[in-house]
């Protein structure tokens, strides 16, 4: 089964080789014909990798430990979900989850695509199979899954070597939301490739209208989502399972995944200008090039272990790599870029500065500046070795200094950029429409004053956050209250009907929405409580409104692992709320890992987060660490909310055509004269 | 026209002036050289200054007897006494012969007084099998 898997890998290299020069022959010549073979070789490519990934599953379902990858990430116990999902539990195999990922999406960009776009479609199969040849190239030379265990006898001679039992899949990775996770990001990673792919061809072809954007508009809003949503299960496992209190850590890891989010975002956003406007063409293609590279450079941080890191893909030999396939998809594009600067002329100026445009300009100028800062500070011990020899890290007060306020700009546009009309907006329009949105964050801004609140960035973050919501509100309670009156639907079914005919406005706005809940569960850091005690049987510790009274200690073991528990009735206000059982287990399997179970109680108020930290020194109390983390449970629901707005943004229009507004209002409508202007 | 792409442009200036300025700050504030043992007992200036120091774990040598834990650890040769001195848990994948990084300064004594500790398992399985071939 090794074997047919590699082949079928191997079969896939050839034929993407074949369709990557066929598409660009066929193109040359204008030998329609050829194209379609390449594009057929490119689907066959799809399949062949499928087969291949199909048989990799195989062997770890069925425990074939003669293969490295399975002894390495599977034991005989395992359940047969985490078998599968211990395909991306080392890295040859979530290579191949890589190579699988950018083939499925690249064979639907393509199929999607057959009889469309014909002149550009040829540099769009190429593209997509060049990078799709340098992963199977790695994947099949590099670091191959297939691998076989062999052993150096004594004599010098090599025997195949079967161990007893494999390896076993690290404890800290068997939980859910680290199960999809990486599937999910990778998704996130990749999907990029196709717009890329798009602006290639269009760079080539010199089509450079709106044509690229608006055929990719999906294929952006996809990888988008799974990315945001890939950092955000990230932070949820972080949470419940790593049991130091936090989801996000400036991790060079999840800085990597994150650091594409900005840009893909603001892509998103920049997008709109040039669709709209004609404006910023040059930007858009630099943009989506750098979320691409940024994308592989995720990996490339991820699997080199060039920068340190909690995750523990450590040292392949892959980095050189990735480094030569960035410069060069870099060089390429940039040379691509430069020549066809005269293309990418816009066609019209900046008319004001109070102006939707401008306000589109700054949102992307302040995250692309977020991510610099975030590529600075994960990028600096490597830097500053090779500038001074000596290798210097910089630490979250860093990242916070810069991001808090770049946060908070953000909000704030979230919130003002919808008000301006576009190209120039009048003071008299700006008044009326910051109205409410002033009066109620004002109102709230004096409320927590009153109440005691006084660090700086908490006030501003909760007021902004008042701000954007009133501004959303509006938005949705006038254009339904219109659409209400004109055609006499109710209420409910006016908001639904709205937002499903203009889905990528109003869908934007449900987004919007959930990135203030966000906002709000994340300025809950700022009121963070914890606390360290050691306690024995009876005594009890206090943080916050709660109170954590000790009451047993059991210590037992299962097949799988050896565990101590602590018993705690956690009292609030002196009410009792629940018994936790915060544990500490020890895994047989493997390293003899131990892990922290957490215990947590969440509320939309504050979650109470509790573990067993160990035995006291002397080995008579049991330490026990609480924390109260207040409005966390926001950053999830919103997050949610994140993914319901965008699944609004991708539904597909009822007209067949590619997102493009339609407004079924009558002209003079208040929406016409006020928002869409 | 022009009028407003340079306000926009002195805007933008200023955003990123101050951004850069508060980047700047954080980043003295939380710079740390990073080391490993070996590079460590090599230099010398190093009093007061927030390090980073790479090591294995020496097996055996964490004692949590004492109030604050201690253990050593030991790159090419050379070894570094520390003295866990921090707040928060120390992660559940520092044990023996761990790979350990250790963030705080230096006392007196020579000892290492660590104020963070983040380490990572020695994956010994995997080093195992690359011993016995491929």
């Amino acid at each position: 089964m090794s074997e047919f898997g590699n082949f079928s890998l191997l079969f896939a290299l050839c034929l993407c080789v074949y369709a990557l020069f066929a598409a660009l022959f066929g193109a040359v010549q204008k030998q329609h014909r050829i194209v379609r073979s390449a594009e057929r070789a490119a689907l066959a490519a799809c399949v062949a990798i499928t087969v291949s990934m199909g048989s990799l599953i195989y062997l770890l379902v069925n425990s074939d430990f003669s293969v490295t990858h399975v002894s390495n990430s599977t034991n005989r116990e395992l359940p047969v979900l985490y078998k599968v999902a211990a395909l991306w539990g080392a890295h040859d195999g979530s290579m191949l989850l890589w190579v699988f990922v950018t083939a499925m999406f690249s064979g639907i960009a393509i199929y999607q695509n057959r009889f469309r776009y014909r002149d550009m479609m040829p540099y769009v199969v190429a593209v997509l199979m060049l990078n799709l040849s340098f992963f199977l190239t790695l994947n099949l030379f590099v670091s191959n899954p297939f691998q076989q265990l062999v052993q150096v006898m004594p004599d010098g001679t090599m025997q195949k070597f079967v161990p007893q039992d494999g390896r076993g899949l690290n404890p800290l990775l068997q939980y859910w939301a680290m199960v999809i996770h990486p599937p999910i990001l990778y998704l996130g990673f990749i999907g990029f490739v196709v717009p890329f792919a798009f602006a290639i061809a269009a760079l080539a072809t010199k089509q450079l209208g709106d044509t690229w954007i608006r055929t990719t508009r999906r294929w952006t809003l996809v990888p988008w989502l799974f990315l945001g949503m890939g950092l955000i299960l990230g932070g949820k496992w972080a949470y419940v399972e790593l049991g130091w209190g936090g989801y996000w850590g400036w991790d060079p890891v999840e800085n990597s995944s994150l650091m594409p989010w900005l840009t893909g975002t603001a892509f998103l956003h920049s997008v709109i200008i040039q669709e709209r406007k004609g404006m910023l063409k040059v930007w858009n293609v630099l943009l989506i090039v750098i979320t691409f590279l940024l994308g592989i450079f995720g990996t490339f941080i991820t699997r080199s272990g060039i920068v340190n890191s909690v995750h523990a893909f450590a040292d392949s030999s892959l980095g050189a790599f990735f480094i030569y396939y960035m410069l060069l998809v870099l060089a390429a594009s940039l040379y691509l870029i430069i020549d066809r600067l005269p293309f990418l002329k816009s066609e019209r100026p900046l008319d004001s500065v109070l102006s939707r445009e401008s306000a589109f300009l700054f949102n992307n100028l302040i995250l692309v500046v977020a991510c610099f800062a975030v590529l600075w500070g994960t990028m600096f011990p490597v830097l500053s070795e090779w500038v001074t020899q000596s290798k210097i890290t910089v630490g979250p007060p860093f990242f916070n200094n810069v991001n808090i306020p770049i946060g908070l700009l953000l909000l704030l546009l979230t919130g003002v950029g919808p008000l301006f009309a576009w190209r120039r907006t009048s003071v008299a329009s700006l008044k009326k429409a910051f109205f409410w949105p002033v009066v109620f964050s004002a109102l709230l801004c004096a409320a927590l004053l009153v109440a005691g609140m006084r660090g700086f960035y908490p006030v501003v973050s909760f007021t902004l956050s008042m701000f954007v919501l009133v501004t959303i509100f509006e938005e949705f309670y006038r254009a339904t209250r219109i659409r209400a009156r004109n055609t006499g639907e109710n209420f409910l079914r006016a908001i639904t009907n709205l937002t499903l005919k203009n889905k990528r406005r109003y869908g934007g706005y449900i987004v919007h929405f959930a990135v203030v809940l966000m906002f709000v569960g994340i300025t809950g850091n700022a009121f963070n409580k914890e606390s360290t005690q050691q306690l024995s049987p009876g005594e009890e510790m206090t943080v916050g409104r709660y109170t954590l009274k000790m009451t047993d200690y059991d210590e037992g073991s299962t097949p799988n692992y050896q565990f101590g528990t602590v018993k705690l009735d956690a009292f609030k206000e002196g009410k009792l709320i629940r018994t936790m059982k915060p544990e500490k287990r020890r895994y047989l399997a493997g390293d003899g890992q131990t892990t922290t179970e957490v215990e947590l109680y969440s509320t939309p108020l504050e979650d109470l987060y509790v573990i067993f930290a160990g035995l006291s020194n002397d080995g008579t109390k049991y330490e026990i660490t609480a924390h109260v983390n207040p409005l966390v449970w926001w950053v999830w629901f919103g997050s949610a909310i994140m993914f319901f707005g965008s699944v609004i943004t991708l539904l597909p229009d009822r007209k067949g055509a590619f997102g493009t507004p339609q407004t079924t209002l009558r002209k003079g409508s208040l929406l016409e004269q006020g928002a869409l202007k | 026209m022009g009028n407003s792409r340079i306000k926009f442009v002195l805007g933008g200036v200023i955003v990123i002036g101050a951004l850069a300025w508060l980047g700047f700050v954080g980043f003295e504030e939380s710079k740390s050289y990073y080391l490993t043992v070996e590079e460590y007992s090599a230099m010398s200036g190093l009093d007061g200054k927030t390090l980073k120091v790479a090591g294995d774990v020496v097996e055996g040598s964490i004692d949590r007897t004492k109030p604050q834990m201690e253990f050593v650890i030991a790159h090419s040769g050379k070894s570094l006494k520390v003295r866990y001195v921090g707040k928060h848990v120390i992660p559940d994948t520092f044990t023996d012969g761990s790979k350990a990084v250790v963030e705080g300064t230096i006392a007196q004594d020579g000892t290492f007084l660590a104020r963070h500790i983040e380490a990572k398992c020695a994956s010994k399985y995997e080093a195992e099998y690359e011993q016995k071939g491929v």
